[in-house]
Formats: structure tokens, C-alpha cells, sequence
């Protein structure tokens, strides 16, 4: 593995591998390296939602013009943390006639769905969870049994409010999954590998929004719109448009049942910024030229984890901000965005990517 | 080549840690929110929530077909990009034939589309 960045966690992660094995068993260095991803992935996965929660409200704020969350904590930096314990120490109110156990599997499956997505991102160099040579392949298929869960909620409250949430909801969700997949497509058939390291190492030199020019730029647009959209947020937030039902699906949940809905929903706009980042802009690969060394040199002095977070919050902010600009749409027109906007142009930009590579218009040498 | 995932561990135990990192997670909180969070007791408490309002009728209610029709359009055309991933990996080994080959596949499904437009199927009525 080439030396990018100054950081190189896969020399680590080896080292540590030998250090282990050396002074125990195989089977307890495995089920102790084990035991610290999951600790690892848990620590950074609740850390995250603390920082999106305040890092919204704050952008919310400075666009109505105030000041945002800022009692708690310096410049209200504990604010997501009181929240969480005040989510933890609410009620949860027992409900007569909803379905038990589909109703306590569904956050669950939400959370399950979320958890499994974060861990197939490259987060830096070598500090790669799952790296299956389908990897983003794995990545789509298993953060879409996250709208089975939305589903769950919904259906098994036996509330009308919550049932037509979740239904909204799983039209929307599956609906824009098609645009994500195919402007995902897109950028596989570019890059001919669906492994997420090799995906990162192929734009070394150039991200492949510079390298694939047009038909990128324009995946890359459907790819924001589609996974706003996925994520449930404004202007797409229909399934919990308050002024209509509530809560949408979640109105029955109560406490920190509520919060795995809350947790997952930050988590997602996370993940779809992280692939994004991915796909367009380089995963943890820093700014480089080709040709230009000094440069290059200087920017491998920034570790490549801050390179891959920095643009994802920078991805996240153009989210944030589409929430906080438009109004929510009516499901005809958000539907009819997806089939008969979206969706064609999807397939003519990836007969144009095939063009593209046929032809050889791109930059870099693949 | 079989690619490893962080400490050289198979990459499938690594999604199972994942997955029960996750149920780990919910677990963990729910125990924890059952032993800190307060109970109170009162017959209405378990009631569905309609804004305070005594529900009427079932909550299981018909609704628009519509959902179904977009759920079936999304089945067609999901099945479409799971089969066209495999091929945009080995697009440049495949060359020209390859290119042929799903291009005909491609209008099929593009002629489905259609089809369904025309139909009104795309339609929310």
C-alpha cells in the first residue's frame, strides 16, 4: 500500500495483529480484535450523532438568524449530550394494541441497518472495517433494510397517523434507492470495481468528478437530491411532516425507543455524505496533483481521517442546507421528481458514461 | 483474491460484529433506559395517539393502491441494476459485445418504462 497520508493504518492494525497473536491463541486475539471494532464503532458511532444533532441545530439557527443551543456546555457543545440523557430517563409508555414484537424489532433493524453501512465506509488509510470486494454493492443492498424497519415502526403501532407515515415513507425510500443505485452504477462502471479501497486508490490523482467531468458532475446531483431523500429529510421529510401526521411513523414511540429513530436518521445522513465522498470526491485521499510532489508532500501531512470527515461534514452541510431552503413537497410531485425526472436522466447519463470510457475522454489512465 | 477486512479477520465475521454492534447498541439502551426511566400507571396512557381525540373505526385502514404500483415499478427496476452492476465492472474487458449485449437489455427495461408512463401508471390520482 502506497504512502498517501502521514497516517498508514494498515501497518498499525498489522502490528497489533503480530502483538496479539504472539502472546495468545489465534481464536482470543480474533474475539478480542472483534470485541474492539465493536467498541471502536459504537464509540464513533454515538460520538457522530452527538456532533450532527448540535452541528444541525447550529446551521438551522444561523439561518433563521439565532444563536442556536448555547446554554449547555461552551457555546452549547453538550447540548446533544443532555439530550441523550433526557431521552434516557423519559417514559416508555407500554401501548395497548400494537404488535409486541414487530414493534420492539423495528428500531433494531433501523439501527442494525445504519450500523452495518458505517462500517463498509473507508474512514482512512487502512482503516477500513469490511472490505469486500463488492463493497459499496454491500453497502446499498444492506442500508435499504433500513426501510423495513421505517415499515415496521409504522405498521405494527396500529395508528393511522403512523401507518401512512411508513408507507410514504417506504414509496419514497425505495423509490429514490433507484436513483442511488444508478448514479452509484455510474461511478462503478468508471472505476470498474465495486471495492472500496481500489475505488479510493483509482483517484489518486484525480477525484473522479474531475476525472469523469459531465456524466460524474451529473450523478453526483442526482445523487444528492436521491439520497436526501433517502434519508427522510426536508424537503423530502413527508413521512414525518408534522403538520400532517404528527410523527409519521415513529408517533407511538416513546423515550430513547424514539431516539434509535432520531440516532439512525443523523447516522444516514452521515453514511450518504461518506459515500458520496466516496464515490465523488476521493474518499480519505487528500488533494493531490499529478506531477506537482511538493504538494502532494504537503497535503499527506493532513492525516487521511480528517480528509475523509472533513468532506463528508462538508457534504452534509449542502444537505442541511437543502433542508433549511426548500419546502416540502406534495408525494405527487416528489414522486413524480424520481420516475419521470430523475430516473430517465440516470439512464441517459450512464449511456453517456459508456460513451465516455468507449472513447477514452477522461482524464487518468484506467 | 479474497480480500481481508481490518486485522485480517474474514470479512463476514467483520459484518457480524457490525450487526451486533448494532443490536448491541439498541439492547445496551433499552436495559439502561428500563432501569433509570420513571413508570406511571393510567388506563389512557396506552391508547393510540390521534392528538387527544378517541380513535375511530380500525387503524388498519385501507389506503391508495398507488403505494403498491410504485413498489412493483421499483422491483422491476431494482432487479435491472443488480443484474447491470456485474457487467459495469468488467465494462472495458468486455469491450464492444458486451456493450451490445446489454444494450438490448437496457431498452427492454427502458421500453417498460415507457410503457408504465404511458399506462399512467406514473400518475399519483
Amino acid at each position: 500500500m502506497d504512502n498517501y497520508t502521514i497516517d498508514n493504518f494498515h501497518s498499525f492494525t498489522e502490528w497489533f495483529d503480530h502483538l496479539l497473536n504472539g502472546c495468545m491463541p489465534g481464536w482470543l486475539a480474533t474475539t478480542i480484535e472483534c470485541l474492539l471494532v465493536g467498541v471502536g464503532l459504537l464509540l464513533v458511532y454515538a460520538l457522530l450523532a452527538l456532533f450532527y444533532i448540535l452541528y444541525e441545530r447550529k446551521i438551522c439557527a444561523y439561518f433563521q438568524c439565532r444563536l442556536g443551543p448555547n446554554r449547555v456546555g461552551p457555546w452549547g457543545l453538550l447540548q446533544s449530550m443532555a439530550d441523550a440523557v433526557k431521552m434516557l430517563i423519559k417514559e416508555l409508555i407500554e401501548l395497548k394494541h400494537i404488535d409486541k414484537f414487530l414493534f420492539a424489532l423495528a428500531p433494531y433493524l433501523v439501527i442494525i441497518a445504519s450500523m452495518i453501512g458505517f462500517a463498509v465506509l473507508p474512514w482512512g488509510n487502512g482503516l477500513q472495517i469490511i472490505d469486500f470486494n463488492i463493497g459499496i454493492f454491500f453497502l446499498i443492498a444492506c442500508s435499504s433494510i433500513g426501510v423495513l424497519g421505517i415499515l415496521l415502526a409504522g405498521w405494527s403501532s396500529n395508528n393511522k397517523f403512523t401507518l401512512i407515515g411508513a408507507l410514504r415513507s417506504g414509496a419514497q425510500m425505495v423509490s429514490y434507492e433507484l436513483s442511488v443505485g444508478l448514479s452509484i452504477l455510474t461511478m462503478v462502471a468508471f472505476a470498474g470495481t465495486m471495492d472500496v479501497v481500489k475505488i479510493v486508490e483509482a483517484q489518486a490523482d484525480h477525484w473522479f468528478i474531475f476525472s469523469a467531468h459531465i456524466p460524474a458532475i451529473i450523478a453526483f446531483v442526482i445523487y444528492m437530491i436521491a439520497g436526501t431523500a433517502e434519508t427522510n429529510r426536508g424537503p423530502f421529510d413527508l413521512p414525518e411532516a408534522e403538520s400532517e401526521l404528527t410523527a409519521g411513523y415513529h408517533t407511538e414511540y416513546s423515550g430513547i425507543h424514539f431516539g434509535f429513530f432520531y440516532l439512525a436518521e443523523y447516522l444516514n445522513l452521515f453514511i450518504v455524505s461518506g459515500v458520496a465522498t466516496l464515490m465523488f470526491f476521493g474518499g480519505w485521499m487528500p488533494f493531490r496533483v499529478a506531477g506537482w510532489d511538493g504538494f502532494n508532500e504537503i497535503m499527506g501531512y493532513i492525516p487521511s481521517v480528517v480528509w475523509f470527515l472533513m468532506k463528508s461534514f462538508a457534504l452534509s452541510f449542502v444537505i442541511i442546507w437543502f433542508k433549511w431552503t426548500y419546502p416540502r413537497l406534495r408525494i405527487d410531485q416528489l414522486l413524480s421528481l424520481e420516475w419521470k425526472y430523475l430516473l430517465p436522466i440516470n439512464l441517459v447519463n450512464l449511456v453517456l458514461m459508456v460513451i465516455i470510457i468507449w472513447q477514452g475522454w477522461y482524464f487518468g489512465n484506467f | 483474491m479474497i480480500s481481508l477486512g481490518i486485522f485480517g479477520i474474514d470479512n463476514a465475521v467483520m459484518a457480524i460484529t457490525a450487526l451486533l454492534t448494532g443490536a448491541g447498541l439498541v439492547a445496551l439502551a433499552m436495559w439502561l433506559a428500563g432501569l433509570i426511566s420513571p413508570r406511571s400507571f393510567n388506563p389512557q396512557k396506552g391508547e393510540a395517539y390521534e392528538c387527544g381525540i378517541p380513535t375511530r373505526g380500525v387503524s388498519m385502514t385501507r389506503f391508495h393502491v398507488g403505494y403498491y404500483l410504485f413498489a412493483i415499478l421499483f422491483l422491476m427496476f431494482d432487479v435491472e441494476t443488480v443484474f447491470l452492476f456485474p457487467w459495469a465492472v468488467c465494462l472495458r474487458s468486455l469491450g464492444g459485445a458486451g456493450v451490445a449485449c446489454v444494450a438490448v437489455f437496457f431498452a427492454i427495461l427502458v421500453l417498460g418504462l415507457v410503457y408504465a408512463w404511458r399506462k399512467g401508471a406514473l400518475e399519483w390520482k
